[in-house]
């Protein structure tokens, strides 16, 4: 076993007979060897499966998928004709690519940005001393374990254009019913809602988890310094939090970008609206895929989503490390 | 279009890893027909299929009548994924059933890969259904790559105390006569409906009457030779100019866009009082109109028949029983097993003894007011003349025409003329 030979391996600098009567010296210098080897290479051995995995799952379409978008495509039919960069010139000159990046990151930001502070907000009324603590915890992972699909037609039918609950309820208030479904921002803001019902609680679970890291007598010490509660989550809870914040905006990025659930069940036809309102880029791919059946295509337009991915992640990666090194202490 | 689906981001995800883990080969046998014998010995027969075929009760006489076959069952919620399951699987080159239920609107995609589909014809089936039915599944050599099981001839759905309040004739007869043979006298009692009660619309939505319509036109949006003559047919803007200004100048529509939560919320509000319907569809709207009473059918259908729906068994050449599992096909699209079918589920029969029969004939519906739906729906399917003709883009090309209409009609966020060049650069596109 690794662990233990890593554990009766003596420190380097020591002597390496030490301790020994010479007896088996030979015997010992091999085992020292092995277990030299051991050390090296064993951690590799050990996370390897994750990295075959991904190989396999990961990488391998990953370069597929751009072999595929340098070719005429058919989805049925294969592959056709080497095509270089066609595939790539033509959607870029697509007027409905660049709708779609808009639409993108419009119900990004709409989802991410409030889902963030809305994370940190609940994670630290969950780390207050409730009583059912663990109920209460529980229960903001609910929505997340709800099936989109399924949350999708709920939000349906709040969401409808003419007898939607929603509507319903503004025009007993006598106001104007929201067009949802033909409104650019209003259908955004729908799917925004539908996003961050479902993923708000995930995120407050790992905000929770990292304040139960941030040590007790910390608060103490700020309790005695004369500290509120909310100057204390201020000054102390949001800036021990930064490595987390930065965990929670990339993941949520990645996720963010790659939208496809919500808006595809916002209406029937799943196209993204009759104008392309609410398309996404996955919806984008999806269309060319499988609507059209052009692989080609479809396989571009995912390499350019990969690439606006890791852009806005380089992006956030800067962001958030400059103002994680600001103001903190060494 | 069928009813569209809830879609599984999983399915499209394992679509993906299929695609990119093998190798895309697409075997084609060069010679058409179905190799190998029947009868002997025991195989295990797969079944693909998708909502209701109505075909468990048959499966078990089928393997009583024939003790070497086990039959499996691989049933898919809707069409659409049933769609996406056989394209991923065709591309894949491997994994699909012996049998594979196709839709006739994604057929003529389908046929643009004939090799795919072992050729089923066969003397002991000419005749069996109706022209326009074998005709789709006909490829330009003559090959024949599916079997007819049902189809979808459409009547007319009316709310008669609707048409009461309107003071309008309300018996199936004379409103069969009102609204005419043709479209215009069909949007005409309309007009003279709306004139009568204003609060109410004719129909549910511009794309709902446009589907009918256009299913009329031999040639819509292709030539044979894959030439895109949509936005310069004259027939279809004729038509989509037509539907357009009755639903909105005319204010016949009820701006429901077919199959949304609003449109099912309609019925139960008697927004609308006239739907085109296929037999399939008296299901629908009796699910959606549970409580309300007044719904009944007329047999008429304005232009000429019209057919909407309805499907076909494929044998994919994939399979490695092909000899079996056409003669299985075969079996379960005759006649005497489609009116079991219909009897189970109500999947209209296609076949021309099926329509005769008195089983068939003698079927009337409660919710419909004791319509005699199997009559109707029998003389409906006889009154298709025409067999449009769906080439390799036309489920694009469709859909890209149904936005167009939903923009002018539903969302409003375009007049007729700039949806219209809208529509013309979204096939450019493609």
């Amino acid at each position: 076993m690794a662990v233990t030979d890593r554990v009766i391996t003596p420190p380097a600098g020591r002597s390496p007979n030490a301790g020994n009567d010479g007896k088996n010296v030979r015997r010992l210098a091999l085992s020292r060897r092995v277990s030299k080897w051991d050390v090296k290479l064993s951690p590799y051995l050990y996370i390897s499966p994750f990295f075959l995995l991904f190989a396999v799952t990961g990488l391998f379409p990953l370069a597929y998928s751009a072999w595929v978008s340098l070719h005429n495509w058919n989805l049925i039919g294969g592959q056709g004709k080497f095509a270089g960069l066609d595939n790539y010139a033509f959607v870029v000159a697509q007027p409905y690519f660049w709708n779609a990046v808009g639409n993108t990151f419009s119900i990004f930001v709409l989802s991410s940005v409030p889902q963030v502070f809305l994370a940190l907000v609940i994670a630290a009324v969950l780390d207050a001393n409730l009583r059912a603590r663990t109920f209460w915890r529980m229960g903001v992972l609910v929505p997340f374990v709800v099936a989109p699909v399924a949350v999708g037609l709920i939000f349906n039918n709040l969401f409808a254009d003419q007898f939607g609950l929603i509507n319903e309820m503004l025009k007993a208030v006598g106001l104007d019913p929201v067009r949802w479904h033909s409104d650019s921002l209003a259908s955004h803001a729908a799917i925004a809602t539908m996003v961050n019902f479902r993923w708000t609680g995930y995120n407050a679970l790992i905000f929770l988890a990292a304040m139960q890291a941030i040590p007790r007598d910390v608060f103490e010490a700020a309790t005695i310094d004369g500290a509120g509660r909310l100057r204390q989550f201020f000054s102390v809870t949001v800036p021990m939090l930064r490595p987390t914040a930065i965990f929670v905006v990339i993941t949520s990025t990645i996720g963010g970008l790659q939208i496809f659930d919500e808006p595809r069940v916002f209406d029937q036809s799943g196209l993204g609206g009759a104008d392309r309102q609410w398309q996404t880029l996955t919806m984008y791919i999806w269309e060319l895929g499988w609507g059209q059946r052009n692989f080609g295509r479809a396989s571009a337009v995912a390499w350019l989503l990969f690439l606006i991915i890791v852009l806005i992640a380089l992006l956030n990666f800067v962001i958030t490390k400059r103002i994680a090194s600001q103001g903190g202490r060494k | 279009m069928k009813k569209p689906s809830k879609l599984s981001v999983l399915s499209a995800a394992a679509a993906c890893l299929a695609l990119s883990l093998s190798a895309c080969g697409t075997s084609a046998s060069e010679k058409g027909g179905v190799d190998g014998s029947t009868g002997s010995k025991p195989v295990t027969l797969t079944v693909g299929t998708f909502n209701e075929f109505g075909y468990e009760k048959l499966f078990k006489e089928y393997e009583e009548l024939n003790p070497n076959v086990t039959i499996e069952h691989k049933k898919a919620a809707t069409s659409n994924e049933a769609r996406d399951n056989l394209t991923t699987r065709l591309a894949a080159g491997s994994g699909l059933s012996d049998i594979e239920a196709v839709e006739v609107d994604w057929l003529p995609e389908l046929l643009q890969y004939p090799d795919q589909f072992a050729d089923l014809s066969d003397p002991a089936v000419e005749g069996r259904w109706l022209d326009w039915k074998t005709e789709a599944a006909t490829t330009a050599d003559g090959k024949l790559v599916g079997y007819g099981t049902d189809s979808g001839p459409e009547a007319i759905c009316y709310n008669a105390e609707l048409l009461k309040k309107a003071g309008m004739p309300t018996e199936r007869g004379e409103v069969a006569k009102m609204l005419g043979g043709t479209w215009e006298s069909y949007f005409d009692a309309g007009r003279k409906f709306k004139a009568a009660n204003p609060k109410a619309a004719w129909f549910d939505s511009a794309g709902a009457i446009y589907q009918g319509m256009s299913n009329q036109l031999e040639k819509a949006y292709e030539e044979e030779d894959g030439a895109v003559i949509a936005t310069g047919n004259q027939k279809v803007k004729d038509i989509y100019n037509q539907v357009l200004k009755a639903s909105s100048e005319d204010g016949l529509s009820a701006h429901l866009k077919q199959w949304s939560d609003d449109w099912a919320a309609g019925f139960q509000t008697s927004a609308f009082a006239t739907t085109l319907c296929p037999g399939w569809m008296l299901g629908v709207i009796e699910g959606n109109a549970a409580g309300v009473s007044g719904w009944d059918v007329a047999n008429v259908f304005p232009g000429g028949g019209g057919n909407w729906g309805g499907s076909y068994l494929t044998v994919p050449t994939q399979g490695a029983n092909q000899a079996e599992a056409k003669k299985l096909a075969g079996w379960l699209t005759a006649p005497e097993q489609q009116i079991k079918a219909f009897t189970a589920k109500g999947t209209f029969p296609s076949q021309k003894q099926a329509l005769e029969s008195s089983e068939l004939l003698g079927q009337t519906n409660a919710f419909f007011n004791g319509a005699p739906t199997g009559e109707i729906f029998a003389e409906r399917a006889k009154a298709v003349e025409v067999t449009p003709f769906k080439g390799t883009k036309f489920f694009a090309i469709n859909d890209a025409m149904q936005q167009a209409l939903t923009r002018v009609d539903v969302d409003k966020t375009d007049d007729a003329a700039s949806s219209w060049e809208k529509f013309v650069t979204a096939v450019k596109s493609l």
